[in-house]
């Protein structure tokens, strides 16, 4: 009986006209807990009824105050009829549950009914008393903190990151039960919501079992998503980064020496990756091996040792339909070899450096067989050689090649030979160092930004898709499919990290697109060398012993460097000396999922490039509509990434940050959108140009617009680096000698329907000193191709925009800002479209959104569009959905230019030194923590990484018996190369066994990667560099005109600019549905939703402000699902949104003065009220 | 291919000034737009015209949003659907009730009924003013002039606390309150060419010195209704033309103050008993309902007509009318010198204001 629950309702106001007659109001207010339910008097005939009603005390275990909403319903006294309801109030209790958030709730909150809206308000206050519960049995876990953050909340400090933390449940959609025939709608949305928040708060507390369980105290980066899988369910999914967080009491110095861990489990135990089995009960800390892979075993490659999680539960007639096919490259089967060599991509041929090494590559298939260069040569026989000019002449087609893959080739096989001895070297060294991570079952970490010193290395994104075929839930109580399916993507997600050479995976995160009973799980991240020491205790120790091995590479170039051997390259890609430091080696490309690095050096400015992509697919049903996805999907990717490659050429930039790539599925289409920040990173190599080339060279007038053309583009360049303020300083790199023997190797991109390589060769491709980017035109698709290039447009002077927390290279923000959420949706009536005309639609769309942004905020000029965050969806055959939820935020145009000085001290908006999160101790550890790595890399001194870009499609797909089962398409993927991987893998039988097992499996799915690497040793800290001060008009929490409603801010960065936060107060994890059936009446579509999501907003901003809040940071809206039917006059839209309630000052202020104080008062008055 | 859903919500709530006088003038979204093009908006953005038509439509939602506040903007301040910043609060609110003065001279006076609305159309064509315009104004007229009703305490002061106008607003409101509860009529032709801040101006002398709360500030409607016994004390005036001497006297003492100092002296000696008549029958004709609607149009006609045909200037005004009202004070049968100054006080302030082209 852990716990005490009380609640007081105080008054209600503007409510709605319920008599007619009267013209007022006769209410009163259940309150509802678990099965206990209270009433209070009714009040009659006032809209504005004052009941000041006695506590009402709900006597409950902790398990329930976790799981259970506080229900509040308004209810309208009828003497003679049933009561109407007005609407309910759900608040959530959890902030009240941890000791350091709220103490109290007490506040307006909106009355919201589903159909009606919000309709008055009422005030109300809450309070819980927690009795100690030390019995470790225990199935609740109040007092673990979450915070939706991606980075270590400020004023907090990490003792240790303990790993990723998953866990999923599902329930039965109320909305597809028979019950809902017979109930009104308003009974079935209240049921959904109910259902949701209780799903939501039943997950949260499991979770918070494996937070304690691990001997974390936190969880950051928390996400959670719902999966409304129509008939078969609904799945609430989340995961996050469980940590041990210190508090940092501002205006104390940091605590420098030591890291307390509140908890007091041994480290050992915190190192223990999560249980996958929620349901178990936990045996306490001395049982470890009950929920990940024991400990001893930790130097074994996870694929190798944990089989078990691939429970091959499926039936097996699948698996005998299962068999290797190429389906959509090479439409003869290969036969069952060992290996089979897939004829994947294919460099070109034609250029003469390359063919005899393409030989080596073409084993390159499938994530789970992929073979590394190092094995290559000796474990496989190279397909003949007509097999693969065949192969290539069938790629032609669809795919194509950046330059990365084309040198990387090259490189193998220069430097194949040496790979092979070096490879079970380099596997032995890296095992010894990182053995912390890698006896995790998933070194995964949703984090974003880091504490300095945690990120050593990057090594690029990695991602995987897999296309599933939803049926119904039998038993809610053991989601193990679900489960199962996401066990399945997270451990190819780790496989493509190792193959990078990477032992973690950072900025990771899972989506889900559904469309019927079709279902694309997609993951991604950003594979990373961290340094262990914030893994686990002891490592702390060892530092000192280590620092002989310390490589000084300099800290802001640190994590550009390549993690992978550069001899045994995972993929090809072009490496060169690193530009700042002149002694690693850097890629040409790096793309990652996580923010800029605060530490990372920056040429001018970065802005927002996006990948905008529609396919058409043919209406089908169950498995023939899942393989038809299957199959489009690499080539999406592929078509995804060389837009991106194109824009971030075009734009003379080398990187992207915070690479988010969704693919949604429609009955006929499906839709690919890319976001990143693409920066200058100084430590990179310049981008080369574009080039265009002509298919044929005779033709004059095709001559002509060729020039034309290329003259846009060099414009165009020439442009954007001014636009952007790219300057990089000439370099000097003869002087220092890159010593690379780079063959000036050229990629092109080829767009042809025939074989025409022979002529390519002779143009002279280069571009300046530096390779150029060929793209060839020889059709109208390519041109059209080219001219969309062309179609973005750069943001008006005055505006920048990007989807990281902030915008590289401007720093000095002032207060202003202002969040806003978007939605647009487009019906495409021409029911005959093509590929190229759904794009043009489809970038239009996105481009006039933008356009529609930078027009409505013209006022806060000079500006930044922060954290755009794109979400596209199909909702209907013809509809193609996009929301956006960004914030735009003002900064100082005279100072945009220089970062401040290098501390981060006067950098971060809420940032000083006392309140760094991260002792600097830690920091100084920093360059210690490096030496595992670097050692490895000192070994071989010159291990630069390519910017390479790994993009792997495997489509295993098997559901018809006698259809091929396991489809490797790879697209530009496929000349990928799994040299660390294998290297990583003791044998690569091991591997074999991991592919057999995925065929066993017999499921769809595709998988993805893309990588490119860096080494990163510095901190990296998130900040907004904001020299205090210069915040104009604040609007502080201060109430204002005479009124009682607090100003809320909102924003989906973790900070504010010129605001420091000085409390969490809890995570806000809100879920509405709204429903109507007088869409017109309402102003139609745009009308409801325009009032729903302000609806929204203000029930997000009431429950922050009962909280004693003045601000919500990481907001986000994670659904936005709207059903519509005009005809009937209907329509229905479900939210999901999420955010951390904080308290936060200005930065110049001294202390919470007002919020605090306010907080204090009520608490007391509560007490009085109380007693 | 259409855009068939497009909104843009933000934290704190965006509105443009320019968009909500469109949207306040009656404005179409499409004329509305046709406007802001004109305007020149695209320019400064680089922006297209199917971004401002989105933009237009947006702003237009939520005014319409907002409009139900603004009917009680008190609610504007502790309502929770929109975050919207104080000051453009105030701002909203006072452009929402701010109101056209060729709208309002046509209905001044007039009452605000169902019968009044419907002719809302002619009035519109008539003033150029859009219909949806109109409405506005004439439903806020209405609702105002509901919610006052009810009060006690000064008129001004209530329309202000309710409706949080501003100082100046807030008097036009009372005016109009004060004009239609009065029924004073205001649409004669000869009463055309005087604007509404001349009668506004008119309405605030009355409601200052001839309405129940001139004496007593804590009685229903003080504001509103005239001061019943004053008006019967007016009666008393009429001694001042029915007693020979007391006019010849009245006349002469004033003749002597103006001889030499005004152009316009033989017309002002001329047409002194005519002029006095007129003013003191009005005095004396106020008892009644009918006569006080007909106020205004007494004063041009029997006042004002009769000195603009001879050609007075407003300072021969401004000389006649101050020596008439201060030489009653030296006439020695004359007992009711308050009440005098109570009437011409008044009459004397809004015949200056009424006394122009």
């Amino acid at each position: 009986m852990p716990g005490k629950l009380k609640a007081k309702i105080v008054a209600g106001r503007h409510l709605p006209v319920m008599d007619r007659a009267s013209d007022l109001t006769d209410a009163f207010v259940e309150v509802k807990f678990g099965n206990t339910t209270f009433k209070t008097d009714v009040c009659h005939k006032s809209l504005n009824p004052q009941w000041n009603s006695e506590w009402f005390k709900f006597e409950v275990d902790d398990e329930d105050l976790q799981d259970e909403p506080l229900q509040i319903t308004v209810l309208d006294h009828d003497t003679y009829s049933a009561n109407d309801a007005i609407g309910k109030v759900y608040i959530d209790i959890d902030p009240l549950l941890c000791t350091e958030a709220a103490s109290v709730i007490s506040g307006w909150f909106p009355i919201y009914d589903t159909i009606h809206g919000i309709r008055g308000e009422i005030n109300v206050l809450v309070k819980v008393e927690l009795f100690n519960d030390l019995n470790r049995f225990r199935q609740s876990s109040c007092g673990v903190k979450f915070f939706c953050t991606t980075s270590i909340p400020r004023c907090y400090r990490a003792a240790m990151v303990h790993g990723f933390v998953e866990e999923l449940v599902v329930n039965e959609d109320p909305e597809y039960q028979w019950i809902d025939r017979i109930r009104t709608p308003r009974a079935s949305n209240e049921a959904r919501q109910r259902l949701i928040s209780l799903m939501s708060g039943e997950l949260q507390r499991k979770i918070g079992l494996k937070v304690l369980e691990m001997g974390g105290n936190a969880v950051v980066g928390y996400l959670q998503c719902f999966d409304l899988e129509g008939e078969s369910g609904l799945v609430v999914r989340a995961i996050g980064t469980a940590c041990t967080l210190d508090k940092v009491s501002s205006g104390s110095a940091p605590n420098t020496n030591t890291h307390v861990h509140p908890n007091t489990a041994p480290a050992s135990n915190a190192c223990n990756s999560p249980s996958k089995d929620g349901k178990e009960p936990v045996f306490g800390e001395d049982l470890p091996s009950s929920s990940g892979p024991p400990t001893p075993f930790r130097a074994l490659p996870t694929s190798s040792s944990s089989p078990p999680p691939f429970s091959p539960s499926k039936p097996c007639s699948r698996q005998s339909s299962s068999s290797d096919t190429d389906l959509s490259l090479t439409p003869k089967t290969v036969e069952p070899k060992p290996v089979r060599c897939r004829p994947g991509i294919f460099l070109c041929p034609s250029s003469p450096t390359l063919s005899t090494d393409t030989l080596s590559l073409p084993g390159s298939g499938s994530v789970g067989c992929g073979h590394g260069l190092s094995s290559a040569p000796r474990a496989t026989t190279p397909p003949p050689p007509s097999s693969i000019h065949s192969d290539c002449a069938l790629l032609r087609k669809s795919v194509s090649f950046t330059e990365d893959l084309l040198l990387a080739a090259s490189g193998m096989g220069s430097g194949g030979s040496a790979g092979k001895e070096a490879g079970p070297l380099k596997t032995l060294l890296r095992q010894h160092t990182q053995t912390a991570l890698e006896q995790r079952e998933f070194p995964f970490f949703t984090l974003t930004s880091f504490p300095p010193g945690f990120l050593v290395h990057v090594g690029g994104v990695v991602s995987a898709r897999s296309v599933k075929l939803l049926d119904r839930i039998h038993n809610p109580d053991e989601p193990e499919t679900r489960d199962a399916w996401w066990e399945e993507i997270r451990q190819e997600i780790k496989s493509h990290a190792k193959a990078l050479g990477c032992h973690a995976v950072v900025g990771y995160s899972e989506s889900t697109s559904i469309c019927e009973e079709v279902c694309i799980l997609s993951a991604s991240g950003t594979a990373a060398i961290l340094n262990p020491r914030y893994m686990r205790e002891g490592c702390l120790d060892i530092g000192s012993t280590d620092h002989r091995f310390e490589d000084p590479s300099p800290p802001s170039c640190g994590f550009c460097h390549i993690p992978y051997d550069e001899l045994n390259m995972p993929f090809p890609a072009q490496l060169t000396y690193c530009y700042h430091c002149r002694r690693q080696k850097v890629p040409d490309v790096l793309f990652t999922t996580i923010d800029l690095p605060s530490e990372a050096a920056v040429t001018g400015k970065g802005c927002l490039i996006q990948a905008r992509l529609c396919r058409l697919k043919k209406k089908a049903q169950g498995e023939v509509n899942a393989t038809a996805i299957s199959n489009l999907l690499p080539f999406m990717e592929y078509e995804l990434h060389t837009q991106l490659m194109n824009k971030l050429k075009l734009r003379n930039m080398n990187a992207l940050f915070g690479l988010h790539i969704q693919i949604s599925v429609g009955e006929n289409m499906l839709l690919g959108l890319a976001s990143a920040t693409g920066v200058y990173l100084t430590a990179l190599p310049a981008p080369g140009g574009i080039q265009i080339a002509g298919k044929t060279p005779g033709d004059l007038s095709n001559e002509h617009h060729i020039l034309t053309i290329q003259k846009r583009i060099n414009d165009t360049i020439a442009k954007n680096k001014e636009l952007y303020q790219i300057n990089p300083p000439e370099l000097t790199e003869e002087g220092l000698g890159s010593p690379i023997p780079e063959p000036r190797q050229r990629s092109r991109l080829f767009r042809s329907h025939s074989e025409s390589s022979d002529e390519l060769s002779e143009l002279d491709l280069s571009h300046g000193k530096k390779d150029a980017f060929v793209l060839e035109i020889d059709d109208t698709d390519a041109v059209e191709d080219i001219h969309s290039l062309l179609t973005d447009a750069p943001p008006p002077t005055g505006f920048y925009s990007c989807n990281t927390e902030i915008m590289p290279g401007i720093y000095n923000w002032t207060s202003g800002i202002q969040m806003f959420t978007s939605v647009r949706v487009f019906r495409l009536s021409n029911a005959n479209l093509t590929n190229q005309g759904l794009n043009k639609i489809f970038t239009d769309l996105c481009e006039n959104l933008l356009k529609s942004f930078y027009f409505k905020l013209r006022s806060m000029i000079p500006c930044c569009l922060c954290h755009l965050n794109f979400t596209v969806a199909v909702p209907e055959e013809e509809l193609i959905q996009v929301a956006v939820t960004a914030v735009a935020m003002t900064f100082d145009k005279d100072q945009a230019q220089e970062k401040p000085a290098e501390k981060p001290i006067n950098k971060g908006s809420s940032e000083n030194e006392e309140q760094l999160q991260f002792p600097l101790e830690l920091c100084a550890d920093v360059s210690s923590a490096n030496t595992q790595p670097s050692s490895k890399v000192s070994g071989t001194v010159s291990l630069l990484t390519p910017a390479a870009k790994l993009c792997q499609n495997q489509l295993v797909m098997i559901h018809l018996p006698g259809v091929p089962e396991s489809t490797n398409v790879s697209s530009r993927a496929a000349s990928v190369d799994y040299g660390s991987f294998a290297d990583r893998c003791s044998t690569w039988l091991e591997l074999l066994r991991l592919k057999a097992h995925t065929i066993r499996r017999g499921s769809v799915k595709t998988s993805r990667r893309t990588q490119s690497l860096a080494h990163s040793v510095s901190s990296l800290e998130r900040c907004s560099p904001l020299p205090e001060g210069r915040s104009r008009s604040l609007r502080s929490s201060r109430s204002f005109g005479g009124s009682s409603v607090t100003v809320v801010k909102m924003t989906p960065l973790s900070f504010l600019p010129g605001i420091r936060i000085i409390k969490y107060l809890g995570i806000i994890n809100m879920f509405f549905i709204r429903e109507t059936t007088s869409l017109r009446e309402e102003g139609g579509v745009s009308g409801f939703l325009h009032s729903f999501i302000a609806e929204v907003f203000a029930m997000v901003r009431a429950h922050v402000a009962a909280l004693g809040g003045n601000a919500v940071v990481s907001y986000s809206m994670k659904e936005c699902v709207l059903m519509e039917n005009p005809n009937k006059n209907q329509a229905q839209c479900l939210i999901n949104v999420s955010g951390d309630a904080v308290i936060c000052v200005r930065e110049t202020d001294q202390e919470p003065t007002a919020s605090m104080t306010n907080i204090g008062q009520t608490c007391c008055s509560a007490n009085d009220g109380a007693t | 291919m259409a855009v068939e859903l497009d909104v843009f919500v933000g934290n704190t709530t965006i509105m443009d000034e320019e968009v909500y006088q469109l949207w306040l003038d009656g404005y179409t979204v499409n004329d509305a737009v046709k406007v802001r093009m004109e305007g020149g908006v695209l320019d400064e953005c680089e922006a297209s015209a199917d971004v401002l038509l989105s933009d237009t439509m947006d702003q237009y939602r939520t005014f319409q949003m907002c409009e139900r506040l603004l009917h009680s903007p008190a609610k504007l301040a502790n309502q929770l659907l929109f975050q919207i910043p104080p000051h453009r609060q105030t701002v909203l609110i006072e452009r929402y009730y701010a109101f056209d003065d060729a709208f309002v001279r046509e209905v001044l006076g007039k009452k605000l009924s169902k019968g009044t609305k419907k002719d809302l159309d002619d009035i519109s064509a008539k003033t150029g003013v859009t219909l949806k315009s109109c409405r506005r104004q004439f439903d806020n007229f209405k609702r105002v002039f509901k919610v006052v009703e009810e009060l006690k305490g000064p008129l001004v002061e209530n329309i202000r606390q309710h409706f949080l106008l501003s100082d100046k607003l807030a008097r036009d409101y009372a005016a109009i309150v004060f004009f239609t509860n009065n029924r004073f009529e205001t649409g004669k032709r000869k009463l055309q060419y005087l604007t509404f801040q001349d009668f506004a101006f008119c309405a605030g002398q009355l409601i200052n010195n001839w309405t129940v709360g001139a004496v007593d500030n804590m009685v229903e409607d003080m504001d509103v209704d005239l001061d019943k016994e004053f008006l019967q004390e007016l009666k008393e005036l009429k001694i001042l033309i029915t007693d020979k001497d007391l006019l010849d006297q009245h006349k002469s003492l004033v003749c002597t103050a103006l001889r030499g100092k005004t152009k316009a002296f033989n017309e002002m000696e001329a047409n002194f008993k005519n002029l006095s008549r007129g003013l003191v029958n009005i005095a004396a004709k106020l008892t009644n309902t009918k006569d006080v609607r007909d106020f205004f149009i007494d004063l041009v006609e029997k006042f004002i007509e009769p000195c603009r045909s001879d050609r007075w200037t407003a300072a021969d005004m401004k000389l006649y009318l101050t020596h008439y009202t201060n030489s009653a004070h030296i006439l020695d049968t004359f007992k009711h010198q308050v009440v005098w100054d109570r009437y011409m006080g008044v009459i004397k302030s809004c015949i200056f204001k009424m006394y122009h082209d």
